[in-house]
């Protein structure tokens, strides 16, 4: 079995789980889903590293990544943060105060 | 390299199982946090991994690249106001495409000096980076439209499917030599660019109100890029995730779609939303309009009140005046509900956002489809800056081009009142019959100011009481 139909297997078990999960999600929670899946998506930064330490990385090469890396790095920050800051406001109900 | 050989696959499955319950965590406001840490937890356990791997010995510029992308994202994250959102998500879909192709293309040089790509990593990296490059310039383009630093209003001439299928055609031709024969190293930036352009064609004709599909139609991309990559680098984290925000993407997308009854190409090529001028001059009509005063005491004299916003509110930032209603009716023993509708606003999920900001307790969010049922026992129903999504023509009029799209059915209503600004019609420009029918009230004026004075009146009512 070659590496790449592997990879497909995963691909495809995945982009399952994937449509399963997401159908849980209530229409409530979709903008913060959507700027967790976003922060989730910069796992793109692992590959960002891996083309910049590189030992014998070419200039452009560590030009690009590390652009990509602080892209990467950008969305993981603000991606989570900021779900996070929605998530805190989203209460059932007021603390009783009269 | 023991390290890499034992320790490295297990970090990256905890930190793909990190990502799952992460998601699956979102399905209730509950657990939702939770979920937020776990993906965290994730994504650090990735990258001490990635870092400790022994290819990577050169630090500086990822620390560097480290510092500088937290100097920047923190701030957005804490600056940002809530209603900046959609803007927000569509810039961060350009940043995370951008760094999915910059990638892609540093690999390709490599692999070019090396010669050691073969085809199947090559049409991965060619999907990685026509996806990351066309993401990054639509994604740019959307948040122009969102930002109203680019007009709204979808901008069309003759032959534009034409010459945006012609644009696509060229990249992908010019990609599928790429992978047959990846030595065509002059080729690449030709592709790069004709990617780009092509982001940026297929935006042009998009509305403001098509924005909910499109933006998730961009995050699905941005992800399916990541997971593309995940082939070039055979690394089964990347793919999974990739795989799991491409579907995210996709599955709102396709709820944006149904929610508006149209289809993925209608979205994408029809240009909704434009002036229609060929629609009937519109004659006058006559209809009612009240004050603020009146509109107070048809609320307090109401049971059962429905609010519907829209984009409109977010615009004029009515949701924490809106709150203060809510309050003072619940305190004269109203019940007060609010009607989302899937496509309400820029983003899927924007209303839900700005009202749970205003402190909006969620079960008072409803769903089209739960309230639609209770709509005709509501005795007043509110509409604040929202228009298609309660057009009843989408159910009555089959020429209308809503024809056909679900609403919140609020002309079900005992009474119907409107704040809007004046009659014109809305964004789509598509005439709204519920503004004339006879237990329509209208209430003309900004959305933010003229709660403040229904607020104003029901104090004082509150007060004489």
């Amino acid at each position: 079995m070659g590496n790449y139909e592997f990879d497909l297997w995963v691909f495809m078990l995945a982009a399952f789980l994937g449509f399963q999960l997401i159908r849980g999600v209530s229409p409530l929670l979709h903008t913060p889903l959507m700027s967790l899946t976003n922060a989730i998506s910069a796992i793109t930064v692992v590959g960002a590293i891996l083309i910049t330490g590189e030992r014998d990385a070419s200039l452009l090469s560590r030009i690009l990544g590390f652009l990509a890396v602080l892209l990467a790095t950008l969305n993981v920050v603000s991606g989570y943060l900021i779900t996070d800051r929605m998530l805190k406001m989203f209460k059932k109900r007021e603390p009783a105060k009269k | 390299m023991k390290l890499d050989d034992t320790l490295l696959p297990i970090l990256y499955m905890l930190a793909a199982m990190g990502f799952i319950l992460a998601i699956k965590w979102m399905n209730s406001p509950a657990t939702a946090r939770r979920g937020v840490i776990v993906g965290e937890i994730g994504m650090l356990l990735a990258v001490v991994g990635t870092l400790l791997r022994f290819e990577v010995v050169s630090y500086q510029w990822i620390f560097v690249a480290f510092f500088l992308g937290s100097a920047i994202g923190v701030p957005i994250a804490y600056i940002m106001p809530m209603t900046a959102v959609p803007q927000r998500t569509a810039f961060s879909h350009a940043c995370g495409a951008l760094a999915s192709a910059l990638i892609g293309t540093a690999e390709y040089y490599k692999g070019i000096h090396l010669g050691t790509l073969t085809t199947v990593e090559m049409l991965a990296l060619i999907i990685e980076t026509l996806l990351g490059f066309l993401t990054f310039t639509a994604s740019l383009m959307a948040f122009g439209k969102l930002q109203e630093v680019l007009p709204q209003r979808p901008i069309t001439y003759k032959g534009q499917n034409f010459v945006n299928l012609g644009i696509f055609a060229a990249a992908a031709v010019t990609g599928i030599i790429l992978v047959v024969s990846p030595e065509h190293a002059a080729l690449f930036p030709v592709f790069t660019v004709l990617a780009l352009l092509f982001g940026v064609l297929l935006i042009i004709p998009i509305g403001g109100a098509d924005m909910p599909t499109v933006i998730a139609l961009l995050n699905s991309y941005a992800g399916l890029s990541a997971s593309a990559m995940g082939f070039v680098l055979n690394n089964k984290l990347l793919i999974v995730a990739g795989a799991l925000d491409g579907t995210s993407g996709l599955i709102l997308a396709i709820i944006m779609c149904r929610a508006m009854n149209r289809s993925f190409s209608n979205v994408l090529f029809g240009a909704f939303g434009q002036l229609q001028t060929t629609a009937a001059a519109s004659e006058a009509r006559p209809y009612r309009s009240a004050s603020p005063e009146e509109a107070a005491q048809i609320l307090d004299a109401a049971r059962t009140v429905v609010v519907i916003p829209g984009y409109g509110m977010a615009v004029a930032q009515a949701q924490h005046k809106l709150k203060e209603m809510f309050e003072l009716l619940g305190k004269r023993g109203v019940n007060v509900e609010f009607a989302i509708h899937p496509v309400a606003g820029r983003m899927p999920g924007h209303m839900n956002v700005l009202l749970a900001e205003a402190d909006v307790p969620y079960d008072k969010l409803r769903e089209m489809d739960d309230i639609n049922p209770e709509m005709p026992n509501a005795d007043v129903a509110l509409i604040i800056g929202a228009n298609d999504v309660v057009n009843p023509g989408a159910e009555t009029d089959p020429k209308s081009p809503i024809a056909g799209m679900p609403i919140i059915q609020a002309y079900k209503a005992r009474t119907v009142m409107v704040i809007k600004r004046s009659m014109n019609p809305g964004f789509a420009g598509i005439d709204n019959d519920l503004y004339y029918m006879p237990n329509t009230i209208m209430l003309f004026g900004d959305a933010k100011a003229f709660l403040s004075s229904i607020v104003k009146e029901l104090s004082a009512i509150g007060r004489a009481a």
